[in-house]
C-alpha cells in the first residue's frame, strides 16, 4: 500500500474539486427553493415537478434519446464494416488513404462537419429533422466506432477465423458466428461511445435540427441563453444521475466478470 | 497389429492421397516453398520438420487452403485443390495456438464443423460424442476453453479438427504448448488416435525427437526445399547430406579424403601421418574425393586399452564428460585438435566412472558405424 504524503493528499482534492466541485453545486442548487440561482431559500424538488409538466423539454429529450439509439446504431455498423475492411482487407488500392480518411472526421472542428452537412442537406433538398440529425451524428461517430474496434481487431488472433474457414464457415458465417461475439465487448462499448457523443453534441446538432426537432442540447442551450432556471439544474441533475448509475453499473458489471474469469482459469490449471 | 510392415511409398502401385508438383510458393521477392515435389499417402503419418522459416508451415497452409501455390499443382485424391475453397475442403487443421471459440463450450466447439454441413441432431450428438469419448472429454464438455487446462485444450483442438472426418489432418506444431513430460505422454495418444481413425496426418514440427517419434515418414526441410524424406530410422541412420545428418540428432563430422581399397569399402585420409579409418559405403566415390564420416556418438566405444580387433580406433584425452543421468557423452580431443562425442550407457547404477578428465583414452567403431557424405 502506498503512503498518502500531504502532496498526495493536497493534489487529489484538488483535482477533485476542479473536477466535480461545479456539479456538486449544480446538483445542490437543484434543490433550491426560490427561483433565483445565485440565492439559497431552503430544500424542495418543486423544480422536479416543474420539469415533468414542460412539455418542450419533454418532446426535445425524446427527440434526442430517438436520435442517440438510432444513430449510434447505424454508426456501429457501419463503423465495425470499416474497422473489419481496414484491418482484414490486406493491401488493396488506396488502403492508407481510407484508413486516414477514416479518422479525419475525429480531428475536424464540428463547425465545420456542422455547416457541411448543413451545405449537403440544402443542397439535395432534405428538410431538416430528426432524419438530418441522425445522419449527421452517424457520420461523426462511426469514425469512433472504427477506431474502436479496429484496436480491438488488432489483436484479435487471426487463426480463429481460419479455424472457422477450416470447418466450413463461408467468410460471412465465420464473421457472424466467430469474430462478431468475440469482438462484441467492442462493439457495444463502441455503440455506448456513439450513444453518448450524440447525447451530448450540441453543436452538429444547431446546424441539421430544424424546427420539427430539437434536441435537449440545443434546448437547454437556448433556455440558458433567456437566463438559468432551476429546472435547467434539475434537469442536469436528473442526466447526471443516469450517467453516474450507467457507469457505475458498467464497471462493476466488467470487474466482476475479470474475476470470475480469473477463478475459473485458476480452477482449471489446477484441476 | 498388422503383421506387413507399413510402407506404401515403396509401391508402386499406390496412389498418393497428396501430390505436390513442383509446387513454389513466393511471397514478394521471398520464395518459401522452392520446386519442391512430394507424395503423402493414405493413412500416414507425416511429419514436416525444419527450422523455422523453412517452409514447412507454407506447405501446410497451402494444403488447408489459406495460401494458393504460385506455381505448380498440388492434387488431394488426383484432385487439383488449387480451385477449391478452405471450407470445402475435405481436409481439417489443428492451429499452433488451438484457436479455440472462446465464446463456445467445449461441446459447441466440437460440434461447430458438423453443424456447418447442418448434421441431423441426433447424429451430431453421437458424432461429438464420441470425440468426447476418444479424447477422454467426457466431463468436459459443457466447460469454456478457459476453464480447463493447456493439455485438455489441446485435446479439444484434436477432437474438434477430426469430428468431420477428414480425409486428411493437419496439425501445426500440436504439442508446442505443452510441458515435457505431458508433450511425451500425448505424442504417444497422438499416434493411437492416428491408428484408431485412420486418418492421414501431416505433422508440423521444429522438434527433431516429436517427428522421430510420431511419424511413419519425415521429410527434412531447408529453406523451402526437402532435403530428405525417409522413415525415422533411415533419416538417422542413412542421412543423405551433412545437413540432415547435423540436424537430426548429434554427430561427429570428420572431413576426410576417399580412397576406393574394395568393392564397397573405403579408406579414409582423415590426418597426415595418422592411420586411415576404414568405412563402408554403397554410394560410389571416385578415388582422391573429398567427403565426410558423419558418426553418430553412441556407434563409437571408449576404452582405456586398444581394443585389439577394431578397425577404426584412435587415441584421445577427454577434455568433457556430461553427465545425463541414463547417459554420458565424452568429450575426446584427437590428434589434430579435433573433438569426438562418444555415448555410452550408464547401465548400473552408482558404478565407479572408468574415466575421468585428462584420461587418455582409445576410441573405436565399425567400418559400417559411420556414413560417407559427400561436400
Amino acid at each position: 500500500m502506498m503512503r498518502l504524503s500531504w502532496f498526495n493528499v493536497t493534489s487529489l482534492t484538488l483535482g477533485f474539486a476542479f473536477l466535480y466541485l461545479p456539479m456538486l453545486i449544480l446538483i445542490i442548487y437543484s434543490f433550491n427553493e426560490s427561483k433565483l440561482v445565485t440565492v439559497w431559500a431552503g430544500f424542495s424538488t418543486k423544480w422536479y415537478g416543474e420539469l415533468l409538466q414542460n412539455e418542450a423539454f419533454l418532446e426535445a429529450a425524446w427527440v434526442t434519446l430517438k436520435v442517440a439509439v438510432l444513430s449510434s446504431t447505424f454508426a456501429t455498423v457501419l463503423g465495425t464494416m470499416a474497422a473489419y475492411v481496414l484491418v482484414r482487407g490486406g493491401r488493396f488500392m488506396g488502403r492508407t488513404l481510407f484508413s486516414g480518411m477514416i479518422y479525419a472526421p475525429l480531428v475536424m472542428p464540428e463547425v465545420i462537419t456542422g455547416l457541411s452537412l448543413l451545405l449537403l442537406f440544402i443542397g439535395i433538398g432534405l428538410d431538416r429533422g430528426v432524419l438530418t440529425i441522425v445522419l449527421a451524428h452517424t457520420t461523426f461517430s462511426m469514425c469512433f466506432v472504427s477506431v474502436v474496434v479496429s484496436s480491438r481487431l488488432l489483436t484479435f488472433d487471426r487463426s480463429l477465423e481460419e479455424a472457422a474457414l477450416d470447418l466450413g464457415c463461408s467468410s460471412f458465417e465465420a464473421f457472424r458466428l466467430v469474430t462478431l461475439p468475440i469482438i462484441a465487448p467492442a462493439v457495444i462499448s463502441g455503440w455506448l461511445l456513439a450513444f453518448t457523443l450524440s447525447l451530448d453534441d450540441l453543436v452538429i446538432a444547431s446546424f441539421t435540427a430544424g424546427p420539427a426537432a430539437t434536441t435537449l442540447p440545443i434546448k437547454i442551450f437556448s433556455a440558458v441563453r433567456l437566463g438559468v432556471s432551476p429546472e435547467i439544474n434539475a434537469l442536469s441533475t436528473i442526466m447526471i444521475g443516469i450517467v453516474t448509475v450507467g457507469v457505475i453499473t458498467a464497471s462493476i458489471a466488467s470487474k466482476r466478470n475479470v474475476l470470475r474469469q480469473q477463478n475459473e482459469e485458476r480452477a482449471a490449471a489446477q484441476s | 497389429m498388422n503383421q506387413s510392415v507399413f510402407a506404401p511409398w515403396d509401391d508402386p502401385t499406390q496412389k498418393p492421397l497428396i501430390r505436390f508438383k513442383n509446387v513454389t510458393k513466393r511471397f514478394g521477392d521471398f520464395t518459401a516453398i522452392d520446386d519442391l515435389s512430394l507424395d503423402i499417402f493414405e493413412q500416414e503419418f507425416f511429419a514436416l520438420l525444419g527450422p523455422s522459416g523453412c517452409g514447412k508451415t507454407t506447405m501446410m497452409r497451402m494444403l488447408a487452403g489459406f495460401e494458393t501455390p504460385t506455381s505448380g499443382v498440388i492434387e488431394l485424391a488426383e484432385q487439383d485443390i488449387a480451385p477449391i475453397p478452405p471450407n470445402k475442403r475435405a481436409v481439417n487443421m489443428m492451429f499452433q495456438s488451438y484457436a479455440l471459440f472462446p465464446h463456445l463450450s467445449v461441446y459447441e466447439n466440437i460440434a461447430f464443423g458438423l453443424r456447418r454441413d447442418n448434421m441431423p441432431k441426433a447424429d451430431l450428438d453421437a458424432r461429438v460424442a464420441e470425440m468426447l469419448k476418444l479424447t477422454r472429454l467426457e466431463k468436459f464438455a459443457g466447460r469454456k476453453p478457459h476453464q480447463i487446462s493447456g493439455g485438455q485444450r489441446q485435446r479439444v483442438a484434436l477432437a474438434r479438427s477430426l469430428a468431420k472426418a477428414p480425409k486428411l489432418l493437419l496439425l501445426d506444431e500440436p504439442l508446442g504448448a505443452l510441458d515435457a513430460k505431458l508433450r511425451q505422454a500425448t505424442q504417444f495418444e497422438l499416434m493411437d488416435i492416428q491408428e484408431k481413425t485412420g486418418t492421414t496426418f501431416v505433422i508440423v514440427t521444429h522438434d527433431q525427437e516429436e517427428a522421430m517419434t510420431v511419424a511413419s515418414r519425415v521429410a527434412v526441410m531447408d529453406e523451402g526445399r526437402i532435403m530428405q524424406v525417409e522413415t525415422p530410422e533411415r533419416i538417422y541412420e542413412a542421412p543423405n547430406s551433412l545437413y540432415v545428418a547435423d540436424f537430426i540428432g548429434e554427430v561427429n563430422i570428420i572431413p576426410c579424403t576417399l580412397r576406393q581399397t574394395g568393392e564397397d569399402r573405403f579408406a579414409l585420409d582423415w590426418l597426415e601421418g595418422q592411420a586411415p579409418f576404414t568405412a563402408i559405403s554403397n554410394r560410389s566415390f571416385s578415388d582422391g574425393q573429398a567427403g565426410h564420416l558423419a558418426l553418430r556418438p553412441e556407434k563409437v566405444s571408449i576404452s582405456a586399452e586398444r581394443p585389439a580387433d577394431a578397425q577404426n580406433t584412435v587415441q584421445g584425452k577427454i577434455l568433457d564428460i556430461a553427465y545425463l543421468g541414463n547417459l554420458s557423452t565424452y568429450h575426446v580431443e584427437i590428434p589434430g585438435g579435433r573433438i569426438i562425442k562418444a555415448q555410452t550407457a550408464n547401465t548400473r547404477r552408482i558404478s565407479r566412472r572408468s574415466y575421468t578428465w585428462e584420461d587418455t583414452v582409445w576410441l573405436s567403431w565399425t567400418p559400417t558405424a559411420g556414413v560417407l557424405l559427400e561436400q
